[in-house]
């Protein structure tokens, strides 16, 4: 029983990373209606970014907010340069531009940090102040890390006018510019938010995995059946999802074997797709002919 | 969503009937249906007698790039001719090579029994992949494709298949010499996989132009209107889901021959990637430009590693580099050609036939 519970609240701490990355997957598919293929190598290479910054001897937190507002700059830079021209491209050209940034931040982080293993650093104390068996002091750490971004988030978007830009612009991109949204800005920060939320994901579950440029390729999986499971329209669903797929994680691990980890998500993203394509929280989106 | 995702080309590939405007523009003299048919027999001309001008490690290449062009074609015959997208044919590719490696290392069957049998489970597998792919769209199968691919090196090394698959370890294979004395055992497995390879382009070039292809291609541009037609979209997706893994499968199998070894690491998501710049490098919708996808993602590594070398001698992590490239070349390939190179030595001859 105890370590039943304990995987379920180890699979709850990296179900917050997974949440993070369902999380950066459905803001951009909510602002353009596609996945974000590379949002993992993006995630990692914030990742590096940060290891660097501690390797040259920078305070961790320091590091860390720096390496979110570098994220954020970096995703509205892609945005801007690389999205923006191809907005009413066809969704294949889409696919391949995705599948060619993960390739580059995949193999420049390569080329960079080369692919040798790295620690990274937990800012979180070694004890806990209260003794506990059940979870180990980072997976607490990086659960309340998540939840406050989480938090923080909802907060934005539910209320201040950006959010509420940002919400209006995904929803309604027309009726948006008409009341004077620049909606291509409001792509550019979504972008630049889902950077920056998928840096602190790969910053927090780096200690866990260690870092390596491949790091992020399950994770990624697990971010997307994750978004799957809770509906792409539904950014509360994606974390909700996020979590279960944390859960589930351990739960298959101990029924079949931790190595078929990947199939569990291939098996879970298939069966979501084909009985409930919108998932357990999304709206059915119904298109016109 | 897929209507009108791509660019058409269906008049190359389709229209048999209709007078096409393109057929009475004249270049060096001859129509272009006539330079079509003798530039594909000066290019067959040449890759039969390429492999005696060459010396073996060549040829072992050019090998490569065959199976490689069988594969980009079955990916094309699914995206680029009926609009659904894979991330995961490196699975289909897997399973084939998979299917023909077990056959000869456990049960020592001819090499040359495997490739039909490779190429048929792949059908199969890809036609039941392919029903659940009905219900998603573009990027939902990119999705599921990628889910497959990913999962497929973990699922070869899983340990319960380990007594056929070889685990971690793959499985080293070991094939007969030459049977024809003045062959050498290269250029012997160059015409070996050179007969399948042509079998399969002329198979694709009649699918594509009969009804079947019509179909297809229909689903790819308006699957609604297709359906309205009376196309049974269902069966004709599920199927080309088999036959473009059938293609892949079939390479999958010479691959397995050629190289002798098979492992789990050769097929990773990265392998999926590359079919995919495969195909956007040559050309969407287009049978020769499959040849030309092959080539470049055999021969662009060693070139731009050779590039690399130069300005960074000796740094190991300098091959990432070369991934970098692959990246960029494919983004500004987007941009500049989204035809890819086929598309574009189209367009130049169509431009020079004008001219002329």
């Amino acid at each position: 029983m105890e370590e039943l519970i304990q995987q379920v609240l180890g699979g709850i701490a990296t179900g917050a990373i997974y949440a993070c990355i369902a999380l950066s997957v459905v803001m951009i598919y909510q602002a353009i209606d596609h996945f974000n293929f590379a949002q993992g190598e993006m995630a990692m290479f914030s990742a590096f970014i940060t290891w660097q910054m501690i390797d040259w001897g920078a305070n961790y937190w320091v590091a860390f907010f720096i390496c979110i507002a570098v994220s954020f700059i970096g995703g509205v830079a892609i945005e801007r340069i690389v999205f923006a021209p191809l907005h009413n491209a066809p969704v294949f050209t889409h696919i391949v531009v995705f599948i060619a940034l993960f390739q580059i931040f995949n193999a420049g982080a390569g080329f960079i940090w080369e692919f040798t293993i790295k620690e990274f650093p937990s800012p979180f104390p070694e004890r806990l102040p209260f003794d506990t068996t059940l979870i180990g002091p980072h997976e607490l750490g990086m659960t309340v890390v998540t939840l406050i971004m989480l938090g923080l988030i909802f907060l934005f978007f539910r209320f201040t006018p950006i959010g509420l830009a940002m919400r209006a612009a995904a929803a309604a991109p027309d009726s948006a510019r008409l009341v004077g949204i620049s909606v291509g800005w409001m792509l550019a920060l979504g972008w630049g938010l889902a950077a920056a939320i998928g840096a602190v994901g790969g910053m927090m579950i780096a200690p866990v995995v260690y870092l390596e440029p491949n790091m992020m390729l399950g994770i990624l999986l697990y971010g997307f059946a994750g978004a799957v499971v809770g509906g792409l329209t539904s950014p509360g669903g994606a974390v909700l999802g996020g979590f279960l797929m944390g859960v589930i994680e351990p739960l298959a691990g101990m029924a079949i074997g931790s190595e078929l980890k990947l199939t569990v998500a291939l098996v879970v993203i298939v069966t979501i797709l084909i009985f409930k394509p919108s998932g357990l929280f999304g709206r059915v989106v119904v298109q016109r002919v | 969503m897929t209507a009108s995702t791509l660019p058409d080309s269906g008049a190359n590939a389709g229209s048999a009937r209709r007078p096409n405007p393109e057929e009475s523009l004249r270049i060096f003299g001859m129509s272009m249906q006539q330079f079509r048919r003798s530039s594909v027999i000066v290019g067959l001309l040449i890759i039969l007698l390429l492999p005696f001008t060459v010396e073996d490690f060549a040829v072992f290449q050019m090998t490569q790039v065959i199976y490689l062009s069988i594969a980009v074609l079955g990916l094309n015959l699914l995206t680029g001719f009926n609009g659904q997208f894979s991330l995961g044919h490196s699975a289909f590719m897997a399973l084939g090579a998979y299917t023909a490696g077990i056959m000869m290392a456990q049960w020592e069957i001819a090499y040359y029994w495997t490739i039909i049998p490779a190429g048929v489970i792949c059908f199969a597998a890809g036609f039941l992949f392919g029903l659940p792919a009905l219900r998603l769209e573009g990027l939902y199968l990119a999705l599921a494709t990628f889910a497959l691919a990913t999962a497929t090196p973990q699922l070869l090394k899983y340990e319960h298949f380990e007594p056929w698959t070889g685990g971690v370890q793959g499985l080293d294979l070991f094939k007969d010499d030459s049977p024809i004395a003045f062959l050498s055992n290269d250029q012997w497995w160059y015409y070996f996989s050179l007969f399948f390879g042509v079998l399969l382009f002329i198979g694709a070039w009649n699918l594509v132009r009969g009804r079947t292809g019509r179909a297809m291609i229909a689903i790819r541009d308006n699957p609604i209107a297709a359906s309205t037609m009376g196309i049974n979209t269902s069966v004709y997706k599920a199927t080309t889901f088999g036959v473009s893994g059938f293609y892949c499968g079939v390479a999958g199998a010479l691959s397995a021959i050629v190289v002798e070894f098979i492992a789990p690491e050769s097929f990773t998501i990265i392998h999926a990637i590359l079919l995919l710049i495969a195909m956007v490098i040559g050309g969407l919708a287009s049978i020769p430009a499959a040849i030309i996808g092959g080539a470049f993602i055999l021969y662009m590594p060693n070139f731009s590693e050779a590039v690399v070398d130069a300005f960074f001698a000796g740094d190991p992590s300098s091959k990432a580099l070369v991934w970098v490239s692959f990246g960029v070349v494919m983004i500004i390939v987007v941009y500049i050609m989204p035809m890819g190179v086929a598309g574009f030595i189209r367009w130049n001859v169509q431009k020079l036939a004008r001219r002329g």
